[in-house]
């Protein structure tokens, strides 16, 4: 619901965060999509960020292989492969179990995340002074508390904080979308962290 | 957010190039079982690009509007917030007082 809010006080049109949630189904990089665009960055950006935040999607194909079912159904099957269909699948242990865990989940999802959306989109175009209700305030919120738990992580909150000091310090200079994209720089900060503590 | 328009079309087609991208990515990680896996260190250099994309997007949509600072009121909401989702509250009751926050603040003359 809040997705479909912020999509739509950020300038979308109704449907927009609707059939994303239906053709994308990936919760995070629809949110950092719609964050890019939002901001005045360019389409690309915002398609190359979603990319490379749906790249997990890859690993979780190697996971879950088993539970996808065969033929026509595994294409849907395929689609409803998310953060929590996955998790879901991999908390049970007997394969009948795991892929029905699976795909209710996954059908749940499916159904209850557009539908959100649509909600949200609603309850955000009714609403007009967007700014006075802190309305903004909820969509970095929203991404705060999504990425929160990986960040008890210790070495993984250092090189994230210094990714978001990286991107508001290139805020000004840099078209906007690319400083996200810029956040990645941080990147071998985290690889050079964690390879000294291995060798220790 | 920003006042400028969204341009539709090539928005529209860059989220359709998003779905088909994610649904290949969907689809190559059991395609490629069969023959190799992926080693856990690409796996984890996956997982960390996520998180440093959000993180980055939370910090510039928190503090930034048109490249410039917004004004403290929004930053502080989404602090409230984040404090909260950092002892656990619930999604909607962290998303609500931020957003309650900063309401709160702008009230009070805060920009």
């Amino acid at each position: 619901m809040s997705y479909g809010a912020v999509a739509v006080t950020s300038g979308f049109a109704w449907w927009f965060p609707v059939l994303m949630g239906v053709l994308v189904l990936a919760a995070s990089s629809e949110f950092l999509f719609v964050g890019i665009i939002a901001a005045g960055g360019s389409p690309i950006a915002a398609l190359l960020a979603g990319l490379l935040v749906n790249a997990r999607h890859l690993p979780f194909g190697l996971a879950v292989p088993d539970v996808l079912g065969r033929g026509r159904r595994k294409m849907l099957g395929t689609h409803l492969m998310n953060d929590e269909t996955v998790v879901f699948a991999l908390a049970q242990d007997e394969p009948e179990r795991k892929r029905a865990a699976y795909w209710l989940c996954g059908l749940g999802i499916l159904i209850c995340w557009p539908a959100g959306a649509a909600l949200g989109a609603l309850l955000g175009s009714v609403v007009r002074d967007t700014d006075a209700l802190g309305l903004d305030a909820m969509f970095p919120a929203v991404i705060l508390a999504l990425i929160l738990p990986a960040l008890k992580d210790k070495p993984l909150r250092r090189t994230a904080l210094t990714a978001a000091a990286l991107a508001l310090t290139a805020t000004p200079f840099l078209p906007a979308g690319l400083p996200v994209l810029l956040a990645l720089a941080a990147l071998p900060l985290f690889t050079v962290r964690t390879r000294k503590k291995a060798t220790r | 957010m920003s006042d400028t328009a969204i341009p539709i079309p090539p928005t529209l087609a860059a989220m359709l190039a998003l779905a088909a991208g994610t649904f290949l990515l969907r689809l190559s990680g059991p395609a490629l079982r069969a023959r190799c896996t992926l080693p856990e260190r690409a796996e984890k250099l996956l997982e960390v690009s996520a998180v440093l994309l959000l993180a980055a997007l939370a910090a510039t949509s928190a503090l930034t509007e048109d490249h410039a600072f917004t004004g403290p009121a929004r930053p502080l909401g989404v602090l409230a917030g984040g404090v909260l989702a950092w002892r656990r509250a619930p999604f909607l009751v962290v998303v609500l007082v931020a957003a309650a926050t900063t309401a709160l603040l702008r009230l009070a003359g805060v920009p």
